[in-house]
């Protein structure tokens, strides 16, 4: 199981702010997009329309990134603090 | 050598530049304190009625952390201070301060101006602008991302 966050217009365009998601031992940031993108058509073309960063335990990642049962994933749309 | 001073604060609350000022211009050794400052601009053509900021938990404090200990590590600084607001925030009210204090000012100017590339486009902060018209997110500025890239940030 990993803890999935989402953050600005993302959050708002998914209507989702976090949600858990059972992943196969060990797999790829881009395997968990790949299954998030398979509940509807709405998150299918909601990540594939925008840019979108990553975190894997609050450290930017990639989509090669290894992912683990019991780590924190997030997803974001590029910052815009300061 | 005394061990670098970094503080780091997210909050909703206001800061107050003179307090800041103080805390840094008593660091041991220094000859130059530098502060900046960000506000809620309202440029007059959107009629902003609020900037609503939101970030990610940890991940910010972090970041922001991080940030400081390069700038101290490539400026060679004393000590830094990185303030960020977080919340709803309305034209002219203060966003973020930057504040470093070192021995002369060419590394703290230097400093100040990298922690601010940085924090543009590596911190997990996002503002949604109020206005008049309606809502939107804005959107991640491409010169904000040239700025950065003088530093070699990757």
């Amino acid at each position: 199981m990993i803890k999935i966050l989402f953050f600005a217009a993302l959050r708002e365009r998914l209507q989702c702010r976090e949600l858990e998601l059972v992943i196969a031992q060990s797999c790829q940031v881009r395997d968990v997009l790949n299954q998030l993108q398979q509940q509807s058509e709405k998150w299918q073309q909601t990540f594939s329309e925008q840019q979108l960063l990553c975190a894997r335990n609050q450290q930017i990642c990639n989509l090669d990134t290894i992912v683990q049962p019991g780590d924190e994933l997030a997803f974001f749309p590029p910052v815009t603090g300061g | 050598m005394n061990k670098p001073l970094i503080k780091i604060t997210v909050q909703s609350e206001d800061f107050s530049l003179a307090d800041e000022y103080q805390l840094l211009a008593a660091t041991p050794g220094c000859g130059a304190v530098l502060t900046f400052s960000g506000l809620v601009r309202d440029d007059g053509e959107t009629a902003l009625q609020a900037l609503e900021l939101e970030h990610y938990p940890g991940m910010t404090e972090q970041a922001l952390t991080g940030i400081a200990l390069l700038a101290i590590e490539r400026f060679k600084v004393k000590a830094v201070t990185l303030i960020h607001r977080i919340g709803t925030l309305t034209p002219q009210q203060q966003i973020v301060l930057v504040g470093v204090a070192s021995s002369h000012r060419s590394e703290a100017f230097s400093a100040c101006e990298f922690i601010m590339d940085y924090l543009k486009t590596k911190a997990p902060l996002w503002k949604k602008q109020h206005l008049v018209t309606g809502s939107d997110w804005i959107a991640a500025k491409s010169t904000d991302a040239e700025r950065a890239k003088r530093w070699d940030l990757t």
